[in-house]
């Protein structure tokens, strides 16, 4: 067994909140109740795109035990303004309209009022009174369409940003992006075989288990007080507060246990809503999401329109690549385009490349980040072309692959250039595999292969530790806790001090109680948040160090810190709890504390391997044995971090083969129930094996780097390589369903 | 449209402890349980039966209490999450949860940990096939269900190997 220098990290404890969380005391925010507490109910519009004439509340008004009725008129007006919502950002007049509409429905499920009640069946029955007279407009849900000139226009105001020039006719096309390395016209010269191929991808949903909820409260001194689920409690404040046109330090945001989130719980639908209702009726207000809605409602992340072309020596020597990418925005422009392009070339070094990306509006919702927002899909169309090369070349995926391969100096097609990454070492791990060295047999079978990139942030975290009587320590941190980082985190904090993860008491506080964290996001909590633990318990060893050297009567520069977090200084020595201990009793209380703001990405790469059986009767794709290999940098919690491949993994496989929006004609979404949006069952997935690979980070001092959303990016293309691999049929467009499988088939025949 | 409906009562047993409580005909056996008991370890995921995340045992058979009228409890015996661990500690299904790491967010795992309970008890030995398909009714969108498999895999061998012991004692 390899030698570790640590003594907490890479160890598996439970975690801080485990019993909490298999006994059912954790509190969610459903769970949450206040005396006097009223339930909401959202009206949405049944329409995709129709203007608002009038609204009628009277009848729900005057209906027994309703307490406020809300509308678009009861909220402020909000002018355009750029909000910086740590990972991405948001137009905050577009983030008011969304959370309710003033003059306009933009997709069914907007929403047009709501009504705060004693309970949630009188309040349901009370809005189904309002009556809301709408004009129809035309609609469109298909990107090609609404960019074409004569589409139906979902905002008259707004013009195409096209490389930072303002076009002057108004468009759905909210952005043109564009990116260009080298000279792809002479690169496409000197290639001796080039692919292409066209590509779509379907609207697919984050899918968490838990629906937004909401307590609110708007007390008589004017301050709002949130309790919710929330990837960010400050940045859920923020986009209260400027929606409310109130400061941020009137509202308190107090994040709940989280259900789940995958980028779909960073901006607000409900908070601004329960507000206004609160202060209406003078009563705290809930407002309980129907899963209906979360669907129709709240974001979920871009289909896709996609042509891709890749040229290569004879020698598998990439040497030129185009990519001309739409993605659609849904109702309000989206941003999820901009990593899209940086994404679709990231995982290999190309000389000559040029990415142009639009981000389109649609009677869509508006779409949000989804895990890795933009790589999945570009990764479907790049990664299938790279094993249509590998086959005109008669070279080995796996060989092609490592060839081009991004290492440190390699240069992104947005400008970066990659500092030491493990691209490389996951190909090698995957290589050496059993997995990748174990015959697969069998008729209708296949193996596909695929790698993956995400960014990874840094952005800001704010840590705080405090030392108790008996030496032990109270974490209190920033970052909301959606899989397991109280851990994460005790961990690092433990053992940057010596002592047990046991011996921290690890707190996600509120937005009044802890210094400024941005979202649980981006792959950065384990990362940044960590950085800000191992920060803050540094602080701690330095306060200290100050007062051992009081204690032991000598200069602080006589006391130093082993290894292990023990103390010595004048010949005598003290383990961290026992120092801590002492310092308690005999003075000021300690507080360690520390916020940090890393600018560097982690750079998290993956690679998968996948068996797959294709039912030549019905099209249907099996998934045989799974395999996924990760650079997590360090693994601090190996079990959690093998949890977050695990599950990427298979969020990855539903959006391969069954995830998506359905439409009919009257762009209508037909399928918002777990019923008929068919996302993975236990069986529908094998085991999911995992390899971690651990490449270290020089920007942490443990070498972290964040885990949690390369590994949803490969699924598709290796999945799509595995079906051509079984039946020589190319799938271009997600989900590989079955209808779609056996109709390729056929055609392919 | 019907508001203020009549209220009815209803007897039954939540935990091994007798309960009774009023309902309108219209609530679900989550609601009762959710808001009239405060037994909030239930989750609701969907309120139409695809998710898992409510499910509790009545009468030894695993059900989504959102399908479940609160009438329908009189005279039943209904287990929760809340009702697995008792005064000794956690049961070892909670346990082999949190050791094997299976549960991220933890929005489903009351659900899983019901669904996981009746399961043993009925089908001691179970293959993985067959806790697959029994546990098929329950959502996860986190862990990719390979820790919970594995979690309720131990949790059966700890079970089996706790009953040979006390048939070795007897």
């Amino acid at each position: 067994m390899a030698t570790t220098p640590y003594r907490v990290i890479g160890t598996r404890p439970v975690r801080h909140d485990g019993a909490d969380k298999v006994t059912g005391k954790a509190v969610y925010t459903a769970d949450f109740k206040l005396p006097g507490l009223q339930a909401g109910f959202i009206l949405r519009s049944p329409h995709p795109h129709a203007k608002i004439l009038s609204i009628d509340t009277s009848a729900a008004e005057a209906t027994a035990g309703v307490s406020a009725v809300v509308t678009g008129a009861d909220f402020p007006n909000v002018k355009n303004k750029i909000a910086h919502l740590g990972e991405g950002s948001v137009n905050l007049a577009h983030l008011s309209a969304n959370c309710m509409a003033k003059d306009k429905v933009l997709y069914k499920g907007h929403a047009v009022a709501a009504v705060s009640a004693t309970n949630a069946h009188i309040a349901e029955e009370a809005a189904a009174k309002i009556i809301v007279e709408y004009e129809m407009l035309p609609s469109v849900t298909d990107i090609i369409e609404a960019m074409a000139t004569d589409a139906p226009l979902l905002h008259a105001d707004l013009f195409t940003d096209d490389l930072g020039l303002k076009a002057d006719t108004a468009s759905n096309v909210a952005v043109h992006l564009h990116f260009e390395k080298g000279d792809v016209a002479t690169g496409f010269e000197q290639a001796d075989v080039v692919v292409e191929a066209e590509f779509k991808t379907a609207t697919v949903h984050q899918g968490y288990i838990e629906p937004h909820a909401i307590v609110a409260d708007y007390n008589e001194d004017g301050r709002v007080r949130l309790w919710t689920s929330t990837q960010g409690s400050f940045t859920c404040r923020q986009q209260t507060a400027e929606i409310l046109q109130i400061g941020v330090g009137d509202v308190l945001v107090t994040p709940c246990e989280i259900g789940g989130g995958f980028g779909g719980k960073i901006a607000v639908y409900l908070e601004p809503t329960a507000a206004i209702l609160s202060k209406k009726s003078g009563r705290p207000v809930s407002i309980r999401m129907p899963r209906t809605d979360v669907f129709e409602a709240t974001g979920p992340t871009p289909a896709s329109f996609m042509r891709v072309k890749v040229g290569a020596k004879n020698d598998g020597t990439l040497l030129a690549g185009e990519a001309w990418i739409a993605y659609d925005a849904g109702a309000f422009p989206s941003g999820v385009i901009g990593p899209g392009c940086m994404c679709v070339f990231s995982c290999y070094d190309i000389e000559h490349a040029v990415v142009d990306g639009y981000d389109v509006c649609v009677n869509k919702p508006h779409t949000k980040a989804y895990r890795a927002p933009g790589a999945t899909q570009v990764a479907f169309a790049m990664e299938q072309l790279m094993d249509e090369l590998a086959e005109q070349l008669n070279i080995c995926p796996l060989e092609i692959r490592m060839k081009n391969a991004v290492k440190e100096g390699s240069r992104r097609v947005d400008g970066p250039v990659y500092p030491q990454i493990g691209f490389v070492e996951c190909l090698e791990a995957l290589r050496d595999s059993d997995h990748w060295n174990s015959p697969l047999e069998g008729d209708n079978r296949g193996r596909g292969i695929a790698g993956g990139f995400w960014f990874g942030c840094g952005l800001k975290s704010s840590a705080a530790c405090s030392v108790n009587a008996d030496g032990t320590i109270n974490l209190l941190e920033g970052s909301t806790d959606i899989g397991g980082s109280r851990a994460s985190l005790a961990m690092q904090l433990a053992e940057t001090l010596g002592i047990e993860s046991s011996d921290i008491n690890p707190m996600v506080g509120d937005t009044d109680s802890v210094g400024y964290t941005d979202v649980t996001g981006g792959s950065r909590v384990t990362f940044a948040t960590g950085l800000a633990a191992y920060e803050a318990g540094r602080d701690l060893q330095s306060q200290m160090k100050v007062r051992a050297a009081e204690l032991w009567e000598c200069e602080t520069s006589e006391v130093s810190i082993g290894d292990d977090g023990t103390f010595s200084g004048n010949g005598k020595t003290a383990g961290f709890k026992d120092l801590a201990s002492q310092l308690f009793s005999g003075g000021a209380a300690l507080v360690g504390r520390a916020t940090v703001a890393p600018e560097c990405p982690t750079n998290g790469f993956g690679a998968h391997i996948v068996d797959v059986e294709v039912d030549p009767d019905t099209g249907k794709v099996t998934i045989l044995r799974y395999t996924v290999i990760q650079d997590a940098g360090k693994a601090i919690h190996p079990s959690y971090v093998e949890g977050q491949l695990q599950g990427g993994a298979v969020q990855g496989i539903g959006w391969a083969l069954n995830e998506e929006y359905f439409f009919n004609d009257d762009d209508q979404m037909t399928n918002a129930s777990f019923l008929d949006y068919r996302m993975p069952t236990m069986l529908d997935v094998p085991m999911i094996d995992t390899i971690i690979v651990e490449t270290g980070n020089a920007d942490h001092p443990y070498g972290v780097r964040g885990v949690g959303e390369p590994p949803i990016i490969p699924p598709p293309p290796a999945i799509g390589n595995a079906i051509y691999n079984a039946t020589q049929t190319r799938m271009r467009e997600l989900p590989m369903s079955p209808p779609k499988v056996w109709l390729a088939m056929q055609s392919s025949d | 449209m019907t508001t203020a409906t009549k209220k009815i009562h209803v007897t039954t047993t939540v935990n091994g402890e007798s309960v009774e409580f009023l309902c309108e005909p219209r609530n679900s056996l989550l609601e009762v349980l959710r808001d009239t008991l405060g037994l909030t370890g239930c989750k609701e995921g969907c309120n139409n039966g695809n998710c898992g995340a409510c499910t509790v045992i009545i009468n030894k058979r695993p059900v989504n209490s959102c399908l479940v009228l609160g009438v329908e409890a009189e005279g039943a015996e209904i287990e929760t999450v809340e009702g697995i661990a008792d005064a000794r500690g956690l049961h070892p299904i909670q346990d082999c949860f949190l050791e094997g790491a299976a549960l991220q967010c933890g929005i489903c795992t009351p659900g899983f940990l019901v669904s996981a309970k009746a399961l043993l008890e009925k089908k001691p030995g179970a293959s993985e096939e067959t806790i697959r398909f029994d546990l098929s009714g329950n959502l996860c969108r986190c862990t990719g269900y390979d820790k919970i498999v594995r979690a309720i895999q131990e949790a059966d061998k700890q079970l089996s190997a706790s009953t040979d012991d006390s048939k070795t004692n007897d």
